[in-house]
This record gives structure tokens, sequence and C-alpha cells, in this order.
């Protein structure tokens, strides 16, 4: 079975380049101007969009994050609206793959099985949940995978060759390597190791690669693109909209200030060329 | 999975981490390596009589154990019912049950060679014990401390630099313990390498829960041994108060297959159930996932944290430890609330009765362990658990009662 993420990875590694990523916030700065970004994400160069799920409690999370998941909840956002977020993009583009990102506990409480079929129908098409890691994959991953859904696994740089396998077991789309030990946000990887971390995932699976953490800029990104399948950005796109707001709420340079961003570094991902020689 | 004895409720938890449906590992993949480490290094200690005999050897010349069970003669006449005894852990070096566990994770974290320390703190007890055995064993120690909590309890604040810790004040989230904990997780995921998380208390995510429990249980090893010395026979009931719960763990499981014994968990009331301003996850709360486990949750329809409030920094926690969920559902444990108002008078009762000045956590023990034991008869035998000392709460208390009358 092929999902919107298998072609999507596909239709770019034919292409000759690395898949652009883009995470936001649902609901940040409010749940209609957040539709507005998302709309906005392909156009700017986007070619897959994470979409968090705001959590009171985002302990893997830096500052951006967690404010930008303050700012949703704050502007009323739920684990509802943000499957209504999902449909009414779905409704205009059939092809950009959504995956939904953040933590366990409000699926959970909405139902594992209601929530899987409702993210189903709303055109989600992967999860990616911080605090299941394989030792908890009857919770989520599971059901998940049997939805229909794929279910994209962080590794990191503490997950060893003996545990790898583990992680990588029920893993599908793609695997989403934390680039460093920490939180969203925060420190810089060294790109060295960051390309030596993903040949070693590589002998393991055949699954894409994406790489997360530290992507700042359009150099950055080609920096993480020469060695990656995938590169992620987030922090850079949450600041970008709580920059543009005025007394925290959303102005008419919210999306165009997320959109330059994105284009930033979709150009910078694209200065790499992975045109088999 | 393994299948629990059905004959007993002291096996708990399987090698999964679960009590019942409650606990598990829900962290990080980052921590996840991490967290089987701590496994295995604890399981190995605790096969290692080398660990238990420095462990006692601690307890009996630093911490003070065995902690008194003192029959409270006052308090008994006052309420004219059962013979209340105090298990007075609030004696220890430190002034509180915290203690007790943290020297066990102390000594582990030295035999896995980490020297760096963090931990997150609430009333600021569990903080105050890191840091005092962290100097105690040339250890760096950072403690994460809800800003609101390092405002109303600045003498524990106060301790901890003393002793040579960096209190790090949150300012994220309600700002109180969930939110230290949240950074505290945050730190161990950026520093991976060097650093333990010693946390405080009979929550997190599998071994921590059975783990802090272990090393909690000497408090009703000791009860256990005190009252047939005392009494000839085991008590009819036990009372403790309740946020995390190690302090009540510690005491009950020891005595969790006598099914004689009565045993009552109290949680905090804060303002009443009813007003939603409270922090009894057992009463007001559903079952989530949070900081690692599967437990009760104080959260909205959305699965979204909600803040607890209690007049007791200690038990300010939307939460509670997965084994006291599971003791609930399956009945073993009676959980209740004390309010406020309630600990507040209690406080001032054991105060002038006992002179014995209780800590505001153990206040909501003490609050429900009055009306209980007024209406039990006079040859019924209760134990409560007294885990902390109140020297930190008076000027909250002082406010509360309109000045130093």
């Amino acid at each position: 079975m092929t999902t919107r993420i298998d072609r999507r990875f596909e239709a770019v590694r034919a292409e000759g380049r690395a898949a652009l990523v883009t995470f936001v916030m649902a609901g940040d700065p409010d749940p209609e101007t957040s539709l507005d970004i998302v709309r906005a994400l392909p156009k700017a160069g986007a070619d897959l969009i994470e979409l968090g799920m705001p959590f009171t409690d985002p302990m893997a999370d830096g500052p951006a994050i967690q404010a930008a998941g303050v700012r949703a909840l704050a502007a009323g956002m739920s684990l509802r609206k943000t499957l209504a977020l999902v449909r009414a993009f779905r409704a205009e583009d059939d092809a950009t793959p959504i995956i939904l990102m953040g933590y366990f506990n409000p699926i959970y409480v909405y139902g594992v099985d209601s929530f899987l079929a409702d993210a189903r129908t709303a055109g989600v098409d992967g999860l990616i949940v911080v605090d299941l890691p394989p030792e908890e994959d009857h919770e989520l991953c599971k059901p998940a995978l049997a939805a229909g859904l794929n279910f994209i696994r962080l590794a990191t740089p503490t997950t060893d060759d003996k545990r790898l396998p583990a992680v990588l077991a029920n893993t599908s789309g793609f695997v989403y390597y934390v680039s460093v030990t920490g939180i969203t946000g925060a420190a810089i990887p060294d790109y060295g190791k960051v390309t030596g971390a993903v040949a070693r995932i590589k002998r393991h699976t055949d699954l894409p690669v994406a790489v997360g953490f530290g992507v700042k800029n359009a150099e950055t990104a080609e920096a993480i693109a020469r060695g990656a399948d995938g590169v992620v950005v987030g922090t850079a796109l949450v600041e970008a909209v709580r920059l543009s707001l005025s007394e925290g709420r959303a102005t008419p340079a919210t999306v165009e200030a997320v959109s330059a961003v994105v284009r930033d570094i979709a150009a910078g991902v694209r200065r790499v060329s992975k045109k088999a020689a | 999975m393994t299948i629990q004895n059905p004959n007993s409720f002291r096996t708990g938890p399987d090698e999964t981490g679960h009590f019942g449906m409650f606990g598990g590992r829900f962290v990080a993949e980052t921590l996840m390596p991490l967290i089987l480490k701590l496994e295995q290094a604890y399981e190995a200690a605790k096969a290692d009589p080398a660990f238990h005999k420095e462990m006692g050897e601690y307890l009996t010349h630093y911490v003070g154990r065995p902690s008194p069970l003192y029959f409270a003669e006052r308090l008994t006449e006052h309420c004219g019912g059962a013979k209340i005894y105090l298990k007075r852990d609030e004696l220890n070096h430190t002034g509180a049950h915290k203690v007790n566990n943290v020297l066990g994770q102390i000594l582990l974290a030295r035999r896995m060679g980490k020297k760096r320390i963090i931990a997150e703190t609430g009333a600021g007890q569990h903080g105050v014990a890191t840091a005092t055995l962290c100097a105690r064993f040339g250890l760096e120690c950072i403690v994460y401390m809800g800003a609101v909590d390092v405002e109303r309890q600045k003498p524990n604040v106060f301790r901890m630099h003393m002793l040579g810790a960096k209190v790090v004040p949150v300012q994220s989230g309600s700002r109180t313990l969930k939110d230290a904990m949240n950074e505290a997780l945050r730190d161990w995921v950026t520093n991976v390498a060097d650093t333990f998380y010693c946390i405080g208390t009979a929550a997190g995510p599998h071994p921590y829960p059975a783990m802090v429990r272990d090393f909690q249980c000497v408090i009703g090893r000791e009860a256990r041994e005190q009252m047939l010395e005392r009494e000839g026979r085991l008590p009819d009931s036990l009372i403790a108060c309740i946020g995390g719960g190690s302090n009540a763990i510690g005491l009950f499981h020891p005595f969790l297959d006598d099914k004689s014994v009565e045993i009552f968990g109290v949680e905090a009331a804060g303002h009443g159930i009813p007003t939603g301003e409270h922090a009894a996850s057992l009463t007001g709360g559903r079952p989530g996932v949070l900081h690692g486990n599967r437990t009760y949750l104080l959260m909205n329809e959305d699965g979204q944290i909600t803040e607890g409030h209690s007049i007791s920094a200690g038990l300010d926690y939307p939460g509670i430890g997965p084994e006291h969920s599971w003791l609930h559902d399956i009945g073993r444990v009676t959980y209740i609330s004390a309010t406020d108002k309630e600990a507040l008078a209690a406080f001032q009762l054991l105060s002038k009765l006992e002179g014995i000045i209780p800590a505001l956590e153990p206040s909501h023990a003490v609050a429900k362990a009055v009306e209980i034991a007024a209406a039990k008869p006079k040859d019924h035998l209760m134990i409560v658990n007294l885990c902390g000392r109140g020297d930190k709460d008076i000027f909250t208390v002082a406010d509360h009662l309109g000045g130093m009358s």
C-alpha cells in the first residue's frame, strides 16, 4: 500500500533533490490564520506538512514551540479543530501529505479508535507522537498502521545499532532523525556527524530519512539536505509567526512571514542536487 | 506480560512497568535507552547485598532512621476514638521522607558513574534532600522549581542555595511542580551522557514508580515492626497524604497483603472538589498519559492538563503515581480528600496538642485521621504518616491565619 507520503518522497527523489518538511502549530496564532498559513505552505516550497497538535505539556519542545502551543490553546484550538483544519486543507489539496505531530494524551482522551477513523477521513497521512517509543507500540502505532496511516518514528543520537531495528520495526512513511540530543530549537548539529548518522540508519532501512532540529535558514537547510532525503524545519517557522504578531494577534503580514522563511529554506534545499551521476 | 499473583497486591509492576493498565514508559526516544539502562542498573543494585548494606549505613547514621512510631496521646484523647500513632518521618535529616528515596537514587547514580544530578521539586523538600546528598557526595546539583513555588517556599530555596545547588525557577505553564518536571525532562533529554534524573515521587516512566516505592518502603517496614513491638499486633488502619504519593506508597506497600488493615490515601481538595480548584487526581480526574506514565490526571475534555490547586505546594500536582491509580481502581486503598481549610485546622491542632508542627502536606492526612479516628472504637490502632515538618510552611500558614496571632 502506498500513501501520499510514499508518493511524495518518490516524486521528490525523481526530481533529484531532498524533500522539505515544514512544521507549524495547528491553531497558531488562531485557527483561521493557521489554516491560511498551512494553505500557503506548498506554494512556498513545502513538500510535506507536519501539523503540531497543541498540548499543555510538550516535554520535548523548546520555548518557541511551547509558546506556539500556548498561543493555539489560548485561541481555543483542540484536537477536534485540528482535524477540521486538515479537512479544510484537504478539500483544496489532495497531494501534499499531512502528518500530525504531538503528544499522546489528547489522542488517548479522544479515544484511539475514533481518533484514527476521524484522522483518516479528514485526510491525515501520518502520525508522529513524541512520547510513544516502540515499547508502547500497542497503544497507537499498531492500530494506526492497521487504519492505513503511516507511523513515523524519531531516531536520535542515543538510538544505537542494537536498538535501531526495534525503532524501525513498525515505522513507515519515513524516519525522522533528530540530529541532536535536546529539545526543539536548541542546539546546532554537527553536520558531518548527521551525514554519518543518516548513513547508519540507511543501513537498517529502505525508508527515506528526514533530518530535523537545527535547521534555521537556507544555509543550514542546504547543509542537512546534502546528507538526508528530507529536511525538517519547525522552530524557524513558529518564530516567524510570533514575530509577525501585534499584541499577540495575527496581522496581515503573518501568513507571508511564514511563507517567506519557507521559500528561503526551500531554495537552500533545492541547491543540493541528488541526481544519480 | 507476567500474570500478577492474584493473592498478592505486592508483585507489581510487570516487566513492562505496568500496574494493571497504569504506568508504562511514555517518553521520547532520546530518553528510552537511558531509562532501560537505569532499569538494568537498579535491578543489579537491588540484587547486590553491598548496595543494601551501604544504604542501611547511611539511613542509620546520616538520615537518622528508624524514625519513631509515636503514640499521640493528646490527639487520641481529643478524638475520643482510635489510638493514633504518628510515624515520624518529619524527624529525618532534611525534615521529610524525601531523603529515603534520594539516598537510594544518589547511591545508584554513583554506581552508574553519573556526576550531574537534576531534580524537580514542588514544596522544595525533594530539592533540599537532593541538594543535601549531592553536597555529601560532591555531585553537581540542578533543581527545577516552578516560579510560583520558589515564591511560596522561600526557606527551602535558601537551604538549597546554602547546600550548593543551582535552583532554576521555571516560568512555563502554570509555573508549579508539573512544569518543573517538564523542564527537568527537557534538561535530561539535552544532557543524556552525564546526567542522572532524581525523580522525587513514585511516578514517571518505569522503573521510577517501582524504584522510588522500594526506597520509601523503609517507612512501612519499620512501622510494621514498631507496631508489632508496641502493641503485639498489626495496625487496623493507615493514613497518608498523596500528591505523587511516595510517602503513602512507602507506608502502604508492606501492608497491602494484610487484609485486616484498612488503608486511606488523602488527596488535596484545595478549595473543595466541586469548585474545580483542587489537586485530587483520583477523586476529580480520569486516566491519561503524562510525564512518562498512564495514571489519573486532572485535565479538560481535550486532554489538556489543567492546573491543580492546593495550599500545599507538595500536593499541587495534576497527577498521581500509577500504583495508586491501580490500588484505587481495584479498591484496595480508599482515597479521600481534605480541603485547604481542613489542612490548616489540622496543622494548628497537631501543633497545639502534641507540640509537633507538621508540614501542610501531612496536615491533610491528620485532618482526615481526626475524623476517621473519632468514629472508631478505642482499641482501633491507626498509623498516620507524618511525612514532613512544617518549618517551611509557617509563613504560608501565618498569611492564611492573618498574622502571627
